[in-house]
């Protein structure tokens, strides 16, 4: 598993860049992954949808349904797009610690 | 060659054309270099992928790791990300991404078009494809991740090509060749196919389905392109009318003129053409005959299976009042079981701009987005919801042609404004006239 150092912290990540293990998170994760992912200043709506993922998979052991999320949040998608630009699966839930989404994509 | 592949170097031999020779003499081509090509990615990717392949050959097993997820800005999907999980033993494949490219309707190409693909492939990836992905998109097989946005940029300025679709969205529609070269097309498959193909592309490039949805275009009832089957909406063409008859050409089929079926039995004899035989008593409805030289056809009773049609094609056409049917819900076995699409709109016109098509698209979407679970296709919200809720929300009224048969079990759902009295009775009134 490929290590990396940010911010004086070590995170070991898949080949995707998603983080091992959801407890390891914390905001030095964020700040490290939002170049990667297109993002430039992280806003209030950023963290906003990081939470609402992080309460959701806390509480449900799964990632919600995009429409869930866009109800949640009351984020259209293509509000999610324009805050994520890789999209709530590679973009926002690798930014919130989730693991990898799977099947067929 | 890199790796020693003898499992695979039998599969060089008998007529086939050898999947294993062509990827040999790629990994050749890249070698040479003769063109002086700047190589993205590992030049002896190929040699690594026939490695890899040999070792599951041997191992009978898979070694491309679990999943993967890659892909470009602004979309959602298009990218199918793949790692090898002997990345020392094969660096050429450590990265091995599949790019989905929307292919042209029907997919006719120039050799321009084409040459300019290869360029860009061979510069970038591995110089592999699969002509074409089940779905029908151009497949580039084998590409790292630093690559990807790359040739997105690439893909969109200088060749004006966009992704494929990949995830929980609508995947890349594709159709028979229609009325390009087909006398059966029904209505034009390709530009119905292209036309929402583009009015949909951020259903098809920002996920935000349950789960995949799948659109296919087929000309005639012959499913050339398997809509029935692998589409959760299929669209195949029909008419209303009668089927043209020409009593001349009929002759000319059972004087021997003309071999039946286009000729398509040829590699064996069958004797010679017995229209009783072949058409007349094949004929599903039996609504033909052909009597004193003449071949009547009973419309009203035609389920327009193509049969007649498809025996004698210069003696047999289809009806001038074209359109199609819609059916919905086909999917593979997982998770409730297989099904082929059930018929929801028996007719429709298809004339641009295909208002009432998209109308009943748009309201199976609006339904399915708000009710489908996680990973539930159409054909199985259908299942859990029942036919007549899909119906009610496409707005169409039940219709004999809706079922091959009336269910046999006794268990009728009512609505409550359809039973006098309603539901709420009261069980003290019921008491004044039957005691306990």
């Amino acid at each position: 598993m490929p290590e990396v150092q940010f911010a004086g912290k070590t995170f070991v990540t898949d080949e995707d860049g998603f983080i091992d293990n959801y407890t390891n998170w914390s905001q030095d994760w964020v700040q490290f992954v939002k170049k990667e992912e297109g993002i430039d200043e992280l806003s209030a709506e950023h963290q906003q949808v990081i939470t609402v993922l992080r309460e959701y998979y806390e509480k449900n052991g799964i990632a919600p349904m995009v429409r869930v999320l866009s109800k949640v949040t009351g984020f259209k998608l293509k509000h999610i797009y324009e805050l994520f630009p890789s999209g709530p699966g590679k973009g926002a839930c690798k930014m919130a610690g989730l693991p990898k989404p799977t099947g067929c994509v | 060659m890199k790796h020693k592949t003898p499992l695979l170097d039998q599969l060089e031999s008998g007529p086939w054309p050898s999947f294993v020779s062509d990827l040999k003499q790629e990994a050749e081509v890249r070698a040479k270099n003769v063109n002086g090509v700047n190589y993205q990615i590992p030049v002896d990717v190929c040699e690594d992928l026939l490695g890899v392949l040999e070792l599951s050959f041997k191992h009978k097993r898979t070694h491309w790791k679990h999943g993967g997820i890659v892909g470009v800005f602004g979309y959602g999907g298009g990218v199918i990300g793949r790692y090898c999980d002997q990345p020392e033993m094969f660096p050429g494949v450590a990265h091995f991404h599949t790019m989905r490219i929307s292919q042209p309707a029907g997919k006719f190409y120039t050799s321009k078009y084409l040459k300019q693909l290869c360029d860009l492939w061979q510069f970038r990836g591995s110089g592999i494809t699969n002509m074409h992905g089940s779905t029908g998109d151009i497949i580039w097989i084998g590409t790292t991740t630093p690559q990807i946005e790359e040739i997105f940029f690439e893909l969109t300025h200088t060749l004006n090509q966009d992704l494929g679709g990949s995830g929980s969205n609508l995947r890349t529609p594709s159709d028979c060749i229609g009325a390009a070269r087909c006398e059966y097309a029904c209505y034009d498959t390709q530009n119905l196919c292209h036309t929402l193909t583009n009015d949909y592309q951020d259903e098809l490039h920002r996920p935000a389905f349950p789960y995949k949805f799948k659109f296919k275009f087929d000309g005639c009832p012959n499913c050339c392109v398997a809509s029935i089957a692998r589409s959760d909406m299929s669209f195949i063409g029909t008419w209303k009318d009668d089927i043209r008859l020409d009593q001349k050409e009929v002759k000319a089929y059972v004087g021997g003129e003309y071999a039946p079926n286009a000729g398509a039995h040829s590699g064996r004899d069958w004797g010679k053409f017995d229209i009783q035989k072949e058409v007349v008593a094949l004929c599903p409805t039996g609504c033909m005959r052909y009597e004193g030289g003449k071949l009547e056809i009973n419309n009203r009773e035609c389920t327009r299976c193509m049969h007649c049609i498809n025996v004698m094609p210069r003696a047999l056409r289809i009806g001038n009042d074209r359109g199609l049917s819609i059916l919905v819900g086909a999917k593979a076995p997982i998770l409730d079981g297989a099904q082929m699409g059930s018929l929801l709109v028996p007719f429709v016109k298809a004339e641009e701009p295909y208002g009432e098509i998209k109308e009943v698209i748009e309201a199976v979407w609006d339904w399915w987005m708000e009710e489908g679970k996680n990973r539930e296709r159409l054909g199985e919200l259908i299942k859990r919801q029942g036919f007549q809720k899909l119906l009610e929300v496409t707005n169409i009224k039940p219709m004999p042609q809706h079922v091959k048969e009336p269910r046999s079990n006794p268990y009728i759902f009512w609505k409550e404004d359809e039973v006098e009295g309603g539901f709420t009775g009261d069980i003290n009134e019921f008491r004044k006239y039957h005691q306990r």
